[in-house]
């Protein structure tokens, strides 16, 4: 079996690259895929956890935990996309720099 | 008998409703000068007719009320009016002399761009004194107070393109000020310890409440309300006020000084003589701040050569014999003299405008000269203001002053009469230099303009009133009993008979050898400058008030008190140069703090955890 300090390392990376990802891209679709990727870490380690409390009576609370956050991610992908398409439609860009028009 | 209250009424409120008028409306010249005269000629013409009812009876109180004005649980003030034979006196002499001056005015100002804005004030200016002297409570007296105040302000400055009219506007109203302060500080005073503004219950009360030997608070009261006369009627201390304003129109020089403003001061202190008979202290307060203004007056009337300035300074000498008068406990003579007053300077005032109309706006005397034949009618008016001012005998200041005189010996105040009989020396010499300088002598500019009939006729007029207007109103003496008389000596019958004689020949010589308007010795010289600055008291006052304060002004200029509102600005706008910069719209910035906090949060938590 994997080791738990394995699946806890991979969760990390992911997020870390996630993060990485938000801070350093300027393009607003490649902010949300890795906002995606921030998720999955998370869940990831959810599932890991729930298997590795399933010791004595079996747990499936993680699985169950990444179902919900797999509907959340999709919806909010759902009103993330449509709201990137409407930018640039508007903009013609999706550089999130030059969008701060709600400053003023 | 019949009730009068109702015409009572009128009197204030007619000259009121036509200023009211003027200032909503835009009638023509023909109309503003017959609504503005007609009011104030049918409140004369009402004062003449109660002056009729109440000639027989020397004991009589008419009341009257325009409603209530202020009215809570402790304090109830009225637009009462309240018609006794001093306010009779006193609207006579407002009414009837502002009529006349009214009339005289549709004439000197009928060129005036601004003839509706004049009457305006003129009604107003006339309408706030008979509310002074008709009110039965000190607020609505302070109220007349103000308005008399106020309207003076405007006429003194009516040519406001000019800027030095201004300034003696703003002189004159800020002086009055100073009086009028110490005014609202003694109805408070008064208030407090009486627990009534209404002005015959505090004279009642007064009595009950304070006692000859327990007088100071009374001595208080009395003091605070003679700072507000003499702000009024320009006496020493605060007396220079009254020959700035002689920037204002000549006619309202002459309402100034006749009927209206400076008689304030004289009415509010017979008004309340039985509260100052409580404080023979201040009475002789009275009386020293009157003889000093009177010497203080004439001798600088003694070396003007602006023809309204002499009137100006001869105005606050006589206004000084008036203050004498109340001083010495004879107020009855002292509202006599006003009246007689009235009647002469309104008479030498609207002369002198006539004077300055014929002339182009000529001031001073000593251009003019050998008008006599020029100007008959102006000529006999002066004469006959001349000699009533220098109370020659049998003409009306000549009956008002003697009785000043005769009761000052009366009250045992031997070296005030001196002083007194001093200042009738000068006045009667300054009266006859004005008049030998103006009208006698070789001509120098002849007239361009004749005066309008309306001013003849108010000039003949006030020439009779000037010559037979000094009968002693019988109630006056009545409600405020002279002091018993006494045998005068030979000298002091006869003196203040003689000296006006003895000055106008001392005058005539000094006139004939042509000593007039030069100054010969550097001794001289320098006395002449200080007669002539009245006293120097407006280089006093700028050493004294105006310097050191235009210096604290200066050191001030920041405003030491700013400094502390203008710091908590500086702090916020800092805070909010700092606070701003974070929002800044940069979605990856907003990010990046969110990481961050989360970081710091998380390792602070964790270690907390861990040293645990």
């Amino acid at each position: 079996m994997i080791p738990i300090s394995w699946i806890l390392f991979l969760s990390l990376s992911l997020f870390s690259i996630g993060i990485f990802g938000v801070l350093a891209r300027r393009n607003l679709l490649f902010i949300l895929i890795s906002l995606e990727l921030m998720l999955n870490a998370v869940v990831i380690l959810f599932i890991a956890g729930s298997r590795y409390h399933s010791v004595p009576v079996a747990n499936s609370d993680g699985q169950i935990m990444y179902l919900l956050v797999l509907t959340l991610a999709a919806s909010e992908i759902a009103v993330g996309l449509s709201l990137v398409i409407h930018m640039y439609r508007q903009h013609h860009h999706l550089d999130i720099d030059k969008l701060n028009k709600l400053r003023d | 008998m019949t009730d009068y209250s109702s015409l009572l009424s009128l009197i204030p409120m007619l000259p009121l409703l036509s200023a009211v008028i003027l200032l909503f409306s835009n009638p023509s010249r023909l109309w503003v000068s017959i609504l503005a005269v007609g009011s104030i000629t049918s409140v004369a013409l009402i004062s003449l007719f109660l002056n009729y009812v109440y000639w027989q009876q020397t004991d009589f109180i008419l009341k009257a009320s325009l409603g209530s004005w202020i009215d809570i649980a402790q304090l109830s003030i009225g637009f009462g009016l309240y018609l006794d034979a001093l306010s009779l006196v006193m609207i006579t002499i407002i009414s009837g002399v502002g009529a006349l001056i009214h009339l005289y005015s549709t004439g000197f100002m009928y060129q005036d761009n601004s003839f509706k804005r004049y009457f305006t004030y003129l009604n107003l200016f006339v309408s706030a004194m008979l509310f002074l002297v008709l009110a039965d409570n000190l607020l609505l007296l302070y109220l007349g107070w103000e308005g008399v105040g106020l309207c003076s302000y405007l006429l003194i400055g009516f040519w406001y393109q000019d800027s030095s009219n201004n300034f003696a506007a703003n002189k004159a109203f800020l002086m009055t000020r100073i009086g009028d302060t110490a005014m609202a500080i003694g109805l408070f005073l008064l208030f407090t310890h009486l627990g009534t503004l209404d002005i015959q219950e505090i004279q009642a009360k007064a009595h009950t409440v304070w006692s000859l030997s327990d007088n100071t608070i009374a001595s208080l009261c009395c003091l605070l309300l003679l700072g507000g006369a003499v702000g009024k009627s320009a006496q020493f201390p605060l007396q220079n006020w009254l020959p700035d304003a002689m920037a204002g129109p000549t006619p309202v020089s002459a309402l100034i000084h006749a009927a209206t403003m400076v008689t304030a001061g004289i009415y509010l202190i017979a008004r309340n003589s039985q509260l100052f008979q409580l404080a023979p202290d201040v009475l002789y307060i009275v009386a020293l701040i009157g003889t000093f203004t009177l010497l203080l007056g004439a001798s600088a009337a003694m070396v003007q050569s602006d023809l309204k300035r002499i009137l100006a300074y001869s105005t606050i000498s006589q206004l000084g014999y008036m203050f004498l008068a109340l001083g010495v406990g004879a107020s009855a003579s002292a509202v006599f003299h006003l009246m007689t007053h009235a009647f002469f300077k309104a008479l030498l005032f609207l002369s002198a405008g006539a004077l300055i109309y014929s002339l182009h706006h000529e001031h001073n005397i000593f251009k003019m000269g050998g008008l006599f034949k020029k100007l008959p009618v102006v000529a006999v008016s002066f004469a006959i203001g001349c000699s009533a001012l220098a109370s020659l005998p049998f003409t009306s200041g000549f009956f008002s002053k003697e009785l000043i005189l005769e009761q000052v010996i009366a009250s045992n105040h031997i070296a005030l009469w001196w002083v007194a009989v001093l200042g009738a020396f000068i006045t009667a010499f300054y009266s006859a230099r004005l008049f030998f300088v103006v009208f006698l002598g070789q001509t120098q500019l002849s007239p361009n303009n004749n005066p309008t009939k309306a001013m003849s006729m108010t000039l003949t007029i006030l020439c009779i009133f000037a010559l037979f207007g000094g009968i002693q109103p019988t109630g006056l003496t009545t409600l405020m009993p002279p002091l018993s008389s006494v045998n005068l000596t030979f000298l002091q019958h006869w003196l203040p008979i003689i000296l006006p004689f003895i000055a106008i020949s001392v005058a005539w010589w000094m006139f004939k050898t042509n000593r007039f308007g030069k100054t010969q010795h550097s001794t001289f010289k320098d006395i002449h400058q200080f007669l002539k600055s009245g006293w120097a008291f407006d280089s006093i006052y700028n050493v004294i008030f105006i310097i050191p304060f235009k210096y604290l002004c200066q050191l001030n200029k920041h405003d030491a008190i700013d400094l502390f509102y203008r710091l908590i600005e500086k702090i916020s706008s800092v805070l909010h140069n700092i606070f701003s910069k974070f929002q800044n719209g940069q979605l990856r910035s907003y990010n990046a703090s969110l990481v961050i906090f989360c970081i710091l949060a998380f390792t602070w938590f964790i270690s907390g955890e861990l040293i645990r």
